[in-house]
C-alpha cells in the first residue's frame, strides 16, 4: 500500500507532467483562461490518464513485449516497435469515446472544451504518461496508479495556472507580452515554486 | 520647509504636459509624494475615507522591519567577531577593516557597537546594491510604461537583503534584484499585480542559479574560510545532537545563531508582527494558521520518527525558532497581494504553506530550509484557494435563498 501511495505522490508533485516535463504545453496553455473549463479538461486528462495508461499496459505486457507473445506459442516475438501506435490508436479511441459521453450528458463542458478534447488525442502529455509507464516498466496495479497521479497533477497544475490567470486579468501585462507570452512566463515561475519537490526521494 | 515645496512647485510645469522633461516625471513624482502628501482627491462617485493608504501601509511595514534590521546588524558583526576570535585573527583586512581601524571600534565580541559597525559594513552595501539595481528597474519600467513608481518597492528592497547571507557577491544581489523586480513584478504591471511574492522569487531565483554562494556552511559567517553550519543543516545531515550541543532554544529564539543576515531573531520577527498585526497592516490569520499547520505537521512527523532521515527528530518547537520561519511567516507570507484574498481563503493558504515548509525541511533532502518555496507554492495556489472559497459562498448563499 505504501509503495503505491508514494507512487501516486510522486506522480502528481514531483513528476508533474506538466510543470516538472513539461509535457502537454499546447492545450495548458491554450484552456487555461477560465478555472471552469481548466477543472473540466483537467477532469477529461485524469479519465482519459487512468483508462488509457492501464490499457496501454496491458497491450504492452500481453502482446508487444519482447516474448510477451508465448501464451500464443510465439515465444522469440517482438513486437515492440509497434508500441507508438498501439498507443496511440489506444488513446484516439478513448477520446473518441469520453467526448461522445460528454456530448451526451455534459453538453455545456463539451462546448466549452471545444476542438480541445479532440486535441487530447494528440496531447504529449497522454502519450508521455504510457512511454513512462513502458520505460519504468510498471505492472498493472502501479499503471493504475500512475495514470490517475499523473493525470491529476496535470489537473491541479492547469487548475492552479487557470486561478493565476483569473486574477491576472486585472494586471497591467505590456502589450507584446499579454495573452501567451505573459503566460509561459507564468508558468516558468509556477515551476520554479514546484521545484520544492524536485529531489524528494520516494 | 516652504522653500522645499516651492522648489518642487518650481520644477512642476517641466514635468506634466507638454514639460520638457516629461519623460522623467515618474523620478518627480516619487521625490514629491515621498516628501508631501500627494493633493489628488477621489472624484468618483465612491468613496474611501481611510488614512491607510499605499504609501503608508508600505512605511508600516518598514518600521516593523526595523527589530529585524537592527538585528541583522548586529548578529552579522557578532557571529564574525566571534569566528574571529575562535581563529585567533586580530583583524580584517580590506576596506572594511580600514573602516574599522578608522573609527577605532576594534573586533571585540562583547562590544555592542563593535558588532552593530561590524555587521552594518556587511549589510548596508548589499541593501545599497539591491535598492539601487531594483530602483534603476522600477524608475525605468515607470518612465517608458508612464505609471508611477510604487512604494512597494522600499519593502522589497529592505526584504531582499534580510534573506541572504551577509558574504553574497553583490552582483549576484543586482542580478537576483533585477530579476525579482522585473519578472516577479514589473512585467504584470507592478504593484498589486503579480502573483508571486517579488522578494522570495529574487531569492529563489538566486538560490537555484548560484547555490554555492547562498547555501552549505561556509557562506553564514562573514568570515573567509570559517564554516558554522545553520541549525537546519546541522539537524539534516547529523540529527539533533550536535544542534543541541550548539546552542540552546532560546538562543535560537533570540536569534544569536548561524543563518541569512535578517532571519535570525524570532524575538525580532514577533515584535514586527504585534506591529502589522495592531496596525491591521498584516493578517494574524495567516501568520496564526502558517504556525499552526507547521506545527501540526512537525507534529506528526516527530511522532512518527525515522531511522534513516534525522530530520525527523526534530520536535515541532524547534521548527518554529530555527532556519526562516518566523521571518518568512511573518513578512512573506503575509503578503497581501500575493496571499490569498478572501478570510477563509487565508486560512487554508496559511495551512497550506505552514505544511509545506516543515515537508520540505523534513522530508527534502535537497533543500535544507523550507518556508521559501513553501510559500511561493502558496502564492501560486492562493487564486484557486480563493476561487473556491467565492464559489462555496456563492453556492450556501443559493442554497439559504433557494
Amino acid at each position: 500500500m505504501e509503495h503505491y501511495l508514494s507512487l501516486f505522490l510522486k506522480a502528481v508533485f514531483v513528476e508533474n507532467l506538466a510543470l516538472a516535463f513539461f509535457l502537454g504545453m499546447c492545450t495548458f496553455l491554450a484552456v487555461s483562461k477560465k478555472v471552469e473549463t481548466a477543472t473540466g479538461l483537467g477532469i477529461a486528462v485524469v479519465v482519459v490518464q487512468t483508462i488509457s495508461i492501464p490499457l496501454n499496459n496491458l497491450i504492452y505486457q500481453y502482446l508487444l513485449k519482447d516474448g510477451a507473445l508465448a501464451w500464443a506459442g510465439f515465444p522469440g516475438v517482438d513486437l515492440s516497435f509497434l508500441g507508438l501506435i498501439s498507443y496511440i490508436g489506444v488513446i484516439a479511441a478513448m477520446v473518441q469515446i469520453l467526448e461522445m459521453t460528454l456530448d451526451k450528458f455534459v453538453p455545456a463542458l463539451y462546448n466549452a472544451l471545444g476542438i480541445f478534447l479532440p486535441l487530447i488525442t494528440v496531447n504529449c502529455a497522454i502519450l508521455g504518461g504510457s512511454l513512462f509507464m513502458v520505460e519504468r516498466d510498471y505492472n498493472f496495479s502501479e499503471s493504475v496508479v500512475f495514470g490517475f497521479g499523473s493525470g491529476f497533477g496535470w489537473a491541479i497544475a492547469i487548475m492552479a495556472l487557470a486561478g493565476i490567470r483569473e486574477k491576472l486579468k486585472y494586471s497591467d501585462i505590456p502589450e507584446g507580452l499579454r495573452g501567451l507570452g505573459a503566460t509561459f512566463i507564468i508558468v516558468g515561475l509556477m515551476a520554479m515554486a514546484f521545484m520544492a519537490f524536485s529531489g524528494i526521494q520516494l | 520647509m516652504k522653500f522645499l515645496r516651492n522648489l518642487l512647485d518650481q520644477a512642476e510645469p517641466h514635468f506634466v504636459g507638454d514639460g520638457k522633461l516629461k519623460r522623467f516625471f515618474a523620478l518627480y513624482e516619487v521625490l514629491d509624494t515621498f516628501l508631501y502628501t500627494p493633493g489628488e482627491v477621489t472624484s468618483g462617485a465612491s468613496h474611501v475615507r481611510d488614512g491607510m493608504d499605499l504609501k503608508r501601509m508600505m512605511i508600516t511595514v518598514a518600521v516593523a522591519l526595523t527589530p529585524c534590521i537592527m538585528m541583522a546588524m548586529w548578529n552579522t558583526g557578532y557571529q564574525a567577531n566571534l569566528a574571529m576570535e575562535a581563529m585567533g585573527i586580530a583583524e580584517k583586512t580590506g576596506w572594511r577593516g580600514w573602516v574599522i581601524g578608522l573609527l577605532g571600534f576594534g573586533y571585540d565580541p562583547g562590544n555592542l557597537l563593535a558588532n552593530v559597525l561590524h555587521g552594518a559594513l556587511y549589510f548596508i552595501p548589499v541593501y545599497l546594491a539591491c535598492n539601487i539595481a531594483g530602483g534603476i528597474c522600477e524608475v525605468t519600467f515607470a518612465m517608458i510604461r508612464g505609471h508611477e513608481v510604487n512604494e512597494g518597492f522600499l519593502v522589497t528592497g529592505l526584504l531582499i537583503p534580510l534573506t541572504l547571507p551577509p558574504g553574497i557577491p553583490l552582483w549576484q544581489v543586482v542580478v537576483g534584484t533585477a530579476f525579482g523586480v522585473v519578472v516577479g513584478k514589473e512585467i504584470f504591471g507592478g504593484t498589486g499585480r503579480n502573483f508571486l511574492n517579488p522578494a522570495l522569487t529574487a531569492r529563489a531565483f538566486l538560490y537555484f542559479a548560484y547555490p554555492a554562494e547562498i547555501s552549505g556552511d561556509a557562506v553564514w559567517t562573514a568570515l573567509d574560510g570559517f564554516t558554522g553550519a545553520t541549525a537546519l543543516g546541522l539537524a539534516a545531515s547529523d540529527g539533533m545532537a550536535p544542534v543541541l550541543a550548539g546552542m540552546t532554544w532560546w538562543q535560537a529564539f533570540l536569534g544569536n545563531i548561524q543563518g541569512s543576515m535578517g532571519e535570525t531573531s524570532v524575538l525580532a520577527c514577533i515584535l514586527g508582527a504585534v506591529l502589522l498585526i495592531a496596525s491591521g497592516v498584516g493578517s494574524w490569520r495567516i501568520m496564526a494558521s502558517v504556525t499552526a499547520g507547521a506545527l501540526a505537521t512537525a507534529g506528526v512527523l516527530y511522532g512518527l520518527g525515522s531511522e534513516s532521515n534525522p530530520m525527523f527528530q526534530m520536535a515541532p518547537h524547534w521548527h518554529l525558532v530555527v532556519g526562516g520561519f518566523a521571518f518568512g511567516t511573518v513578512f512573506m507570507a503575509t503578503d497581501p497581494v500575493s496571499a490569498a484574498f478572501t478570510n477563509t481563503g487565508k486560512i487554508y493558504y496559511g495551512l497550506l504553506v505552514g505544511f509545506m515548509t516543515i515537508l520540505i525541511r523534513v522530508i527534502n533532502p535537497a533543500f535544507p530550509e523550507g518556508i521559501m518555496l513553501a510559500i511561493l507554492f502558496g502564492n501560486v495556489f492562493a487564486p484557486l484557494i480563493d476561487y473556491w472559497v467565492v464559489k462555496a459562498n456563492i453556492q450556501r448563499r443559493e442554497r439559504r435563498y433557494a
